[in-house]
């Protein structure tokens, strides 16, 4: 009994337990890490030029940044920020998404219409997808089954198969399609369109391709329609609750995944850009590029609780997993 | 209601993709009237070969990367004509079976053009900004690409509004163009409670554009013709020839900022806007052309991709149904200005922001923050409903 009381304070009290959160400033060219036990920032460090997409290997122990004016991805370790090599990526790397073994990632490179496959133990290329114009969201089904791109002029959603690496499926979704993701038992995924203005909502598994079933729209009184522009799409591993940055609204929705309504809307900083939670699913970190802080949101009280000051135009964040 | 309307119309596309299997062949022509002109005063103005293709051929490209996922095949050809062989041009162009024409031509001819095509043609203007072809000379089978004269002096009087800058010199050139494009000013200094001060017109006197050492006579003639002006915030330069506008700034006798033709001018497109994903536009337009980008380029690149967001929508390629479906509430497009662009349904003319550059960066972006309007605030830019003569729409 003592014990466990001792343990748990030390639980409590040991900084190391606490997840560590990266945010990626594109126009500082840093990256800022928060400590999610304090919420304090306890470090920044450069990043290379324009660092946008961010990811931390499976085990923890790397940071990918894609420094997207460097043409290439940067890994650091997540312990001592130090350098340790870059990725090749191919030209303009934005954004990309894990392989859950961590062994490969799958990248956007926005300026030549490819997804490219990189081996991160050999540290090459493994495939270029051709994929539509300017390509940038990226997400992969929960068996690892598929990776989506979605590309921002062609506005489509590509279902690329990550044996063959052949498109087996597009679907059109509403005007610049940003970030996509699955829930987690791969029955839904979603797409934000920002200049759309909606979230498509696509049955992966349909007969005969993935199939477009409905489209989320948003209304906030007070804040003109344009400017609710759907950008990072973020799903609770129990497939209950849709997050939903929002972009220069400062808002983000909360979206009910079962029955796809809005239920609610938070206030967070200005242009909410990604988001990440932090291990437990007990926070969701916004990034929001022009107040230059990140947002905490309570996941299950759905209130912002916290903002944290962060480097020039926070773009993304990845927070380290347990 | 709107939403639904895309989803419906999105259901029924995919279920039309998913049944019929068929190809689609889109084709467009651009069609480019040239006219004798004198050389612009500035050397980086100087009108390159290929202006308006160069943002076709992109377009064809953006186009047909997404038709090769769905079995549409695009292609846009380019003509020149003068005005004196426009109408030739126009017939073997329709003589190929293509009905969708982009047009870079003046009002006039855009005009004769249209009516010779007839209803079953459609045009898309990429050139003329007269407000009156979308007022009392609008037609039902031209939709407007480029803004009006009247978007552009609004763009730029809601930024003076917004800085406080209300009380406007307003300095316009001899020519008839010049005139209206000054009435535009007038117009929108009346819209949002600006006060023209003092109106001077600088007298086109022809002679050559650009001279050895010109600006050592500019920076003595334009202080003396600036002297004297009641009491202003800003000079605005209505110099639709380009005659005197860009000799302007840091010229006047007064220190006062010069908007319009001169200064902060505003323009659909510029080669250093990079906000909202455009760097990768420009990226994308340069490593085609070999060069940066012109507004006109912007202008038929828009054109061709209001063409293929229409046909990818619809799965269609006949004019009736792709002018439905672009005139409709469906319709919208990203078009690297931070928001949507679509069509006001009663006069043809795409709602667009306009940026306000110095020729060198994005200063701002037109509509200003706290110019609302009940439909959508672009409509506080140009003609409004109630104000237009148009009923070709109707």
């Amino acid at each position: 009994m003592k014990y466990s009381i001792l343990a748990a304070a030390l639980l409590a009290a040991h900084p190391a337990l606490a997840a560590k959160v990266f945010v990626t400033n594109e126009r500082g060219n840093t990256v800022t890490v928060i400590d999610s036990g304090t919420w304090e920032v306890i470090d920044e460090f450069d990043a290379g030029n324009r660092p946008r997409g961010v990811g931390v290997s499976p085990d923890g122990k790397l940071l990918y940044v894609c420094a997207s004016d460097d043409d290439q991805i940067k890994v650091f370790d997540t312990e001592t920020y130090e350098e340790l090599y870059s990725l090749p990526s191919g030209p303009d790397p934005e954004q990309f998404t894990k392989h859950p073994s961590g062994k490969l990632l799958y990248v956007a490179n926005e300026d030549d219409n490819l997804v490219t496959v990189v081996d991160t133990e050999s540290r090459t290329v493994v495939a270029e997808v051709p994929v539509g114009v300017e390509p940038e969201g990226m997400a992969i089904s929960p068996d690892a089954k598929y990776v989506i791109n979605t590309s921002e002029t062609t506005n489509m959603a590509h279902f690329i198969d990550t044996e063959t690496y052949k498109i087996t499926g597009n679907v059109l979704v509403d005007q610049r399609p940003r970030s996509a993701i699955y829930t987690m038992d791969g029955s839904k995924l979603y797409v934000s369109s920002e200049i759309g203005g909606t979230v498509s909502v696509i049955d992966p598994n349909a007969e005969g391709g993935p199939k477009l079933l409905d489209k989320i729209g948003f209304e906030v009184a007070g804040v003109q329609p344009e400017w609710l522009q759907p950008v990072g799409v973020r799903v609770t591993p129990d497939n209950k609750w849709l997050f939903v940055a929002l972009g220069p609204a400062n808002r983000v929705a909360v979206i009910d995944a079962e029955t796809d309504e809005v239920v609610d809307y938070i206030l967070v900083g200005q242009r909410v850009w990604q988001m990440d939670f932090t291990p437990d699913h007990k926070y969701l970190v916004t990034t929001n590029g022009n107040s230059n802080d990140v947002t905490v949101i309570d996941v299950e009280a759905q209130k912002a609780i916290k903002s944290v000051q962060v480097g020039m135009q926070p773009w993304g964040v990845a927070i380290t997993p347990e | 209601m709107r939403m639904l309307l895309r989803l419906v119309l999105a259901l029924c596309l995919a279920a039309w993709w998913s049944g019929a299997a068929r190809a689609l062949d889109v084709r467009a022509a651009v069609l480019r009237v040239d006219y004798p002109t004198v050389l612009p005063i500035a050397r980086s103005d100087v009108r390159p070969e290929d202006l308006g293709f160069a943002g076709a051929a992109l377009g064809d490209e953006d186009n047909q990367t997404t038709g090769s996922f769905l079995g549409i095949t695009f292609a846009t050809s380019n003509v020149t004509a003068t005005p004196e062989t426009m109408m030739e041009a126009l017939d073997t162009i329709l003589s190929e079976g293509i009905r969708l024409i982009v047009v870079m031509a003046r009002a006039p001819d855009l005009l004769a053009i249209a009516d010779k095509a007839g209803p079953d043609v459609l045009i898309l203007n990429a050139e003329a900004r007269d407000t009156s072809l979308r007022d009392d000379q609008c037609r039902a089978n031209v939709l407007h690409i480029s803004p009006s004269q009247n978007m552009m002096a609004d763009a730029v009087i809601q930024f003076a509004m917004w800085k406080k800058w209300s009380r406007l010199f307003l300095i316009e050139g001899s020519n008839p163009a010049d005139t209206a494009l000054a009435d535009a000013y007038r117009k929108a200094a009346t819209k949002f409670g600006a006060k023209i001060v003092e109106t001077r017109v600088y007298e086109d006197t022809g002679g050559s554009r650009r001279t050895d050492t010109g600006h050592v006579l500019v920076q003595r003639q334009i202080p003396v013709f600036t002297q004297g002006a009641k009491e202003h915030d800003v000079v605005i330069a209505a110099d639709a020839s380009d005659v005197f506008g860009l000799y302007l700034p840091f010229n006047t006798w007064e220190p006062r900022p010069v908007m319009g033709s001169g200064g902060l001018r505003p323009v659909t497109f510029h080669p250093d806007h990079e906000a909202w994903g455009a760097t990768q536009f420009q990226r994308r337009f340069e490593e085609l052309t070999g060069r940066l980008i012109h507004e006109e380029d912007y202008d038929v690149w828009l054109a061709i991709r209001v063409i293929g967001e229409a046909a990818i929508r619809t799965g269609a390629a006949e004019v009736p149904t792709l002018r439905d479906y672009m005139l409709s509430d469906a319709f919208e497009l990203a078009a690297f200005k931070g928001r949507p662009v679509n069509f006001r349904s009663w006069n043809g003319q795409l709602r667009q922001p306009v940026i306000l550059t110095d020729s060198k960066l994005t200063i701002s972006v037109s509509p200003q923050d706290g110019y609302l309007h009940q439909r959508n605030t672009l409509d506080t830019l140009g003609l409004d409903q109630p104000e237009s003569a148009c009923e070709a729409f109707q």
